[in-house]
């Protein structure tokens, strides 16, 4: 019977996405995010709308970024002022519409962003537990590579690197893969150097956990709010990074991006024709993007370290 | 362990960490596709000259004689010779260098001193709506990208208002007898503002959020409170007794920042045509010319790590209670 199978699969799947959300609330809860915090919500918020827009940019968008485009009377719309001819934030130079252009690059500004900073905080987690834990030649070598990591530069670094492979938008995660562990990765150690000496670890030593466990199972946990303080001040890094990869040319001229449409505005000389509007967006847009991953660091310097609060 | 010692020890890292930067770039510009010499060589060139220009470059040999022959001319000072220019690399980035100090040196002591006079004075005026509305504003200068900062600061104060020059050093077909003719020229300072103001903009949330939480740390400490009770005045607790211990940190972070601002003049200095080394290391990797950007990416790369080493010896030194493990 049709209701019958309706009925139990609707008995079936509220279970599951029960299931589903106390596990996500779980996580959520475990990675202490700051809500009682008000810049840290203002930070979430800002998050969450370029998520929502970065998601819906197909419908949200007018048109095709890349796409150049004419007026009624088959006119090239070049350098449409903000609201002329129905283009929200104008035209670029080409005939391009600025308002989606800015859209669409919510998509790779949250894409580079959320995924170097999982592997930043990633990699400089386990560097830092592995260095900080087990000590003696491993953390001196782990240490060593984290000097030479700080003494390379990191910016041109990433052009050179750039400019060697392919262009593409996962160079500048690459590159943040490659160097900027370093600094969670330090931290994270200098902790797990403190916790290892509190009686709960030695406790778990003497009744017989393995090395692993403990470094996982009871250390791990408490510093994961570290990670993620590191995690979300590398959000802004690499956007900041990808923008400046690309506006020095050295971008993916395939993907639209908020510092490809900065580059496209300075080599079309938009800031001698005044078109403030042209590159005035995306600037506001990675202000926003990445200051909201300050507030949320904040939120999490609070938890942290709370005599700050004082 | 003992001054000495550590100075040592620190060196020895120094020059690991300087032959392993070296050995990565070394690695990064041979082992990627193409010849390196696509740039040089003309398509006329015959059989033989290619040769011959291989040859020269040591492009013949195996990689390690290669990598030997690399570090042997980089002990020496010897870059190579810029493909682009026929002129040696180390001439070239010399002469590009002291344009990069200059700037990354202005903008830092401007940022410097505001960063140290609003910390302080945040400090002080705690939990006041200046320092609500304060606090963001400079969180929000540090996330925004230079070279934007550097647009619309052009857009604005070049373009539509005429205030200031659109880029470069000096006017162009201007001549100076000398670097110090140059520097000290007005025209020069006026090219210099915008590029500065940019990087100290960017620059001075460092120092004044570092300033504000030692001032705070320092505050809550006995001999202010010893101050306090004598019936100093606020003014005098602040400048005199307080500041002075909370500027120990920031002074040493001042050679940290040298080495970052390094790496921002990158994109600063092509937004202004600025002709310094992060212009020249950004033209030479688009133009291919391996050489020039080795010896441009070295160069920055010497400044910072110098910078780092220069930052934990002033830490020990201007704070004996910091110990190092």
């Amino acid at each position: 019977m049709p209701s019958e199978t309706a009925t139990t699969t609707q008995a079936a799947y509220p279970s599951r996405l029960n299931a589903f959300v106390s596990g996500l609330w779980r996580i959520v809860r475990s990675i202490h995010l700051p809500l009682s915090d008000p810049f840290a919500m203002i930070g979430i918020i800002i998050y969450l709308v370029f998520f929502l827009v970065a998601v819906f940019a197909n419908q949200i968008a007018p048109h095709d970024p890349t796409e150049i485009l004419f007026t009624e009377s088959y006119d090239l719309a070049a350098d449409r002022l903000p609201g002329e001819d129905g283009f929200v934030l104008g035209t670029t130079s080409l005939g391009r519409d600025i308002f989606s252009q800015l859209v669409y690059g919510s998509q790779s500004a949250l894409l580079i962003g959320l995924t170097a900073a999982a592997v930043v905080a990633v990699i400089g987690t386990i560097v830092g537990l592995i260095s900080g834990y087990f000590g003696g030649v491993v953390d001196m070598m782990l240490m060593r590579l984290a000097d030479i990591a700080f003494g390379i530069p990191f910016l041109p670094f990433v052009i050179v690197l750039a400019a060697f492979m392919e262009p593409s938008i996962w160079n500048v995660v690459f590159a943040m893969a490659l160097i900027l562990w370093r600094d969670t990765g330090r931290v994270v150690r200098s902790q797990v150097l403190s916790l290892r000496t509190r009686a709960y670890v030695e406790a778990a030593r003497v009744s017989g956990s393995s090395n692993l466990k403990i470094v996982f199972r009871h250390i791990a946990p408490n510093i994961l709010p570290l990670s993620f303080l590191y995690g979300s001040i590398a959000i802004g890094w690499a956007i900041l990074t990808e923008a400046s990869i690309s506006f020095l040319g050295f971008g993916d001229p395939e993907t639209i991006s908020w510092g490809y449409m900065l580059q496209d505005a300075y080599a079309s000389q938009a800031l001698s024709t005044g078109a403030y509007y042209w590159f005035i967006p995306p600037g506001v847009c990675i202000v926003l993007v990445v200051v909201a991953g300050f507030f949320i660091s904040r939120g999490y310097e609070e938890i942290l370290f709370p005599k700050l609060k004082e | 362990m003992s001054g000495v010692k550590r100075f040592v020890s620190r060196l020895l890292q120094l020059v690991f960490v300087l032959w392993a930067v070296a050995t990565i770039l070394f690695l990064i510009f041979r082992l990627m596709p193409g010849s390196p010499l696509a740039a040089y060589i003309d398509p006329t060139f015959t059989e033989e000259q290619q040769r011959i220009l291989m040859a020269r470059f040591g492009l013949d040999r195996p990689l390690f004689e290669q990598y030997l022959i690399y570090l042997w001319n980089l002990l020496h000072g010897d870059l190579g010779e810029s493909f682009f220019y026929r002129q040696p690399v180390g001439e070239r980035v010399l002469m590009l260098l002291p344009n990069t100090l200059v700037l990354s040196l202005f903008s830092i002591i401007l940022a410097y001193m505001i960063g140290v006079v609003g910390g302080a004075y945040l400090a002080w005026k705690r939990g006041s709506f200046v320092e609500g509305a304060t606090i963001p504003f400079v969180l929000t200068t540090r996330a925004m990208p230079e070279f934007w900062l550097g647009m619309v600061l052009l857009a604005v104060f070049s373009f539509s208002l005429g205030w200031f020059p659109a880029g470069g050093m000096r006017t162009a077909g201007s001549e100076y007898p000398s670097l110090l003719a140059l520097y000290t020229s007005g025209d020069f300072w006026r090219h210099l503002f915008l590029p500065a103001l940019t990087l100290a903009i960017y620059f001075h949330g460092l120092p004044l959020l570092l300033m504000r939480s030692n001032m705070l740390d320092v505050m809550s400490e006995d001999f202010v409170t010893m101050a306090r009770i004598k019936g100093l005045s606020n003014w005098t607790i602040v400048v005199r007794h307080a500041a002075r211990n909370a500027l120990l940190p920031v002074a040493t972070s001042l050679a940290i920042a040298i080495g970052y601002q390094m790496q921002g003049s990158v994109v600063v200095e092509t937004v202004f045509s600025w002709p310094g080394l992060g212009r020249e290391l950004v033209r030479a990797v688009s133009a291919s010319d391996y050489p020039l950007a080795q010896g441009a990416f070295l160069l920055i790369a010497v400044v910072v790590i110098l910078m780092n080493l220069l930052a934990d010896l002033l830490y020990g030194l201007l704070d004996p209670r910091i110990s190092h493990a």
